[in-house]
């Protein structure tokens, strides 16, 4: 297990370098910079920001120096905006992080829900009902669902705000619409993984030893059934930030997913690399807890490696 | 998997015996897939042939404006109403509808292309290489993928359509690359490959001439499946701005104009957004479908 441990945390770190050099020549090799102006710049004034944000030294110098910057978690100021790249993320992530948690437990606890349902109630009506309603929230895109629930629920019904981030109740309708498409592929993993646990022969054993029903599918089915979803948590999570984009912008969240995109758009390299080495660690982070949380649910792995 | 030995078993088949004959059996019992079948085609026809015949029979195209007009609810004129420069809706749904089945076919094949090539050498191979190219696999599946499509594109500075599809192609392989390397291991060290190695077939004959057709059950369903994922991602990133640009449009540009006036004029939501929905839903159900009929054993995920 601590073997696996510290293979997949190189592993890890392996994989930021990775993304933060391609980052880094990727970008310097794009056409057009942030300075690029319809007036021009006095040569004075181009040479000063070049100085400040040292583009005027070879690249492979502004390499170094970047990837110093990086392990030191320093990415510098914005080209743009007037705050570093550290205060960006620390003023946006909270939004996105509160919009992501939200959306996953609703996309698990639903999922597990109807997974569980329509496997124990295998080919029938049940079963084809949470099927339909989890391929629904896979096929209708996000930015089709949240427009819709906001005309019926916010601007409808006015139960809900329908945009802008103030208190509890206005992450409702965000989150929902992120988590619908989760809970689809959540509630299918969930089905198929409970309907092969459920045959399996400890199943029939807690069932002749006397344990109820409940007790054989939630405590026994689940704790095997689940392990597809806790893998699918590490890609589920990949998603959930590329989701944030589409549903910040809609519900007008001011995340870090909204400030991702502006720099795309205004081609503000420190703050898309910072955000990027980010979103790249946490992922890594994140798989890494996942790994670990499926050697603890299934013995098997545990003990093989 | 039962024998395929040439394509001549599609066409004659004996009294629903042969793999296929009998998939397409189990395919044609579920209606709900045929149904969706159906839809899709009607789509495509819609798609495809619907901008002539509006332009020939009601002189609509998706270009002329009438500002006067405005935007408008659906008339017998325009169907699905009409944008705020007055053109005809319908029109440029249809021809959004045209860009998103260019997107999903491109796409996915070039996804069908990297996938099945990478899945196919990892499985054959095995061993240390196996093992690096599923790790390579695992960590591109858990990275935002649309992330690198953003940037590539923004690096790039293209908004080439084609550049844009093959990217969208080059980020969709992994599943399939899952899939078709289970297959090949599953088939690999079984009599018929062991014969032909014998009679001295190269590794790239028996993988080719050998065990992709005998995996071709799973590549079919798995191709169908990725097509409204792509498509999903296509508008995805149109809706950001960042795929599709104006004057051409598709259903993820549509549908973000319609998100912003929906409140003034909803029916620039509602068209393009309910008809790429039930595009994608019937899509995912054929794909279903075709599992259920095509690969009994593999798990529903």
């Amino acid at each position: 297990m601590i073997r696996l441990i510290v293979g997949r945390v190189l592993m890890g770190v392996v994989v930021l370098w990775a993304v933060a050099t391609v980052a880094f020549f990727a970008l310097h090799a794009a056409p057009g910079g942030p300075f690029d102006d319809e007036r021009a710049v006095p040569p004075e004034v181009m040479r000063n920001i070049e100085e400040r944000y040292h583009l005027d030294q070879p690249i492979f110098t502004q390499y170094l120096h970047y990837l110093g910057d990086v392990v030191r978690l320093d990415f510098g100021h914005s080209m743009k905006r007037q705050q570093t790249v550290a205060e960006i993320i620390r003023h946006h992530a909270p939004y996105s992080a509160k919009l992501g948690l939200f959306a996953l437990a609703i996309a698990i606890s639903l999922g597990v829900l109807l997974g569980v349902l329509a496997a124990h109630r295998q080919n029938r009506l049940a079963d084809h009902a949470a099927m339909t309603v989890s391929l629904i929230g896979i096929s209708v895109p996000s930015f089709v669902m949240g427009p819709l629930l906001v005309m019926i629920f916010a601007l409808g019904l006015f139960w809900l705000p329908p945009a802008r981030i103030e208190g509890f109740t206005s992450y409702i309708l965000p989150a929902t619409t992120l988590g619908l498409i989760y809970m689809g592929t959540i509630a299918r993993l969930t089905r198929s993984g409970m309907l092969e646990t459920l045959r399996q022969d400890y199943i029939r054993t807690a069932r002749a030893k006397g344990v109820s029903e409940r007790g054989v599918v939630w405590r026994h089915g689940l704790r095997l059934g689940l392990l597809p979803v806790v893998t699918y948590l590490g890609p589920a999570t990949a998603g959930l930030i590329s989701g944030s984009f589409v549903i910040e912008k809609i519900f007008q969240v001011p995340g870090l997913g909204y400030s991702f995109v502006a720099s795309i758009t205004d081609r503000d390299y420190p703050v898309l690399t910072g955000v990027l080495v980010f979103y790249a660690a946490f992922l890594t982070a994140l798989n890494l807890v996942v790994d670990i949380v499926y050697g603890v649910l299934d013995p098997r792995i545990r003990d093989r490696r | 998997m039962a024998a395929i030995t040439s394509s001549s078993t599609v066409a004659a088949a004996p009294a629903g015996r042969s793999l296929w004959a009998d998939a397409w059996r189990r395919l044609r019992r579920n209606t709900m897939a045929v149904a969706s079948a159906g839809f899709v085609l009607f789509v495509v026809v819609v798609c495809v042939v619907g901008p002539w015949l509006a332009s020939a029979i009601a002189g609509l195209d998706s270009t002329s404006q009438d500002v006067a007009y405005g935007a408008r609810g659906p008339t017998w004129q325009h169907w699905l109403g009409t944008d705020p420069l007055g053109r005809d809706m319908m029109v440029r749904v249809m021809l959004g509808g045209r860009l998103a089945l260019a997107v999903a076919l491109v796409a996915t094949a070039v996804a069908l292309v990297l996938g099945v090539g990478w899945g196919a050498v990892a499985g054959y191979v095995g061993g240390r290489v196996d093992d690096v190219m599923m790790r390579i696999v695992d960590v591109l599946y858990g990275f935002p993928v649309v992330v690198f499509i953003i940037v590539v594109m923004s690096v790039i500075g293209t908004h080439s359509l084609v550049v844009l599809f093959a990217l969208i192609g080059a980020v969709s392989w992994m599943t399939m690359a899952r899939i078709v390397r289970g297959q090949i291991m599953s088939l690999r060290h079984q009599e018929f490959v062991e014969a032909a190695r014998a009679l001295g077939a190269g590794p790239g004959r028996i993988i080719v001439r050998h065990l992709l057709p005998n995996s071709l059950g799973p590549i079919i369903v798995y191709a169908t499946l990725s097509l409204p994922y792509v498509m999903l991602t296509e508008a995805f990133l149109s809706f950001l701005g960042l795929g599709v640009q104006a004057p051409q449009a598709s259903w993820g540009t549509l549908v973000a104009e319609g998100a912003e006036k929906m409140v003034v004029y909803p029916w620039l939501l509602i068209g393009p957004g309910l008809l790429m929905a039930a595009t994608i839903f019937a899509l995912n159900f054929l794909g279903d479908g075709l599992r259920d009929a095509l690969d009994p054993q593999t798990r529903r995920t």
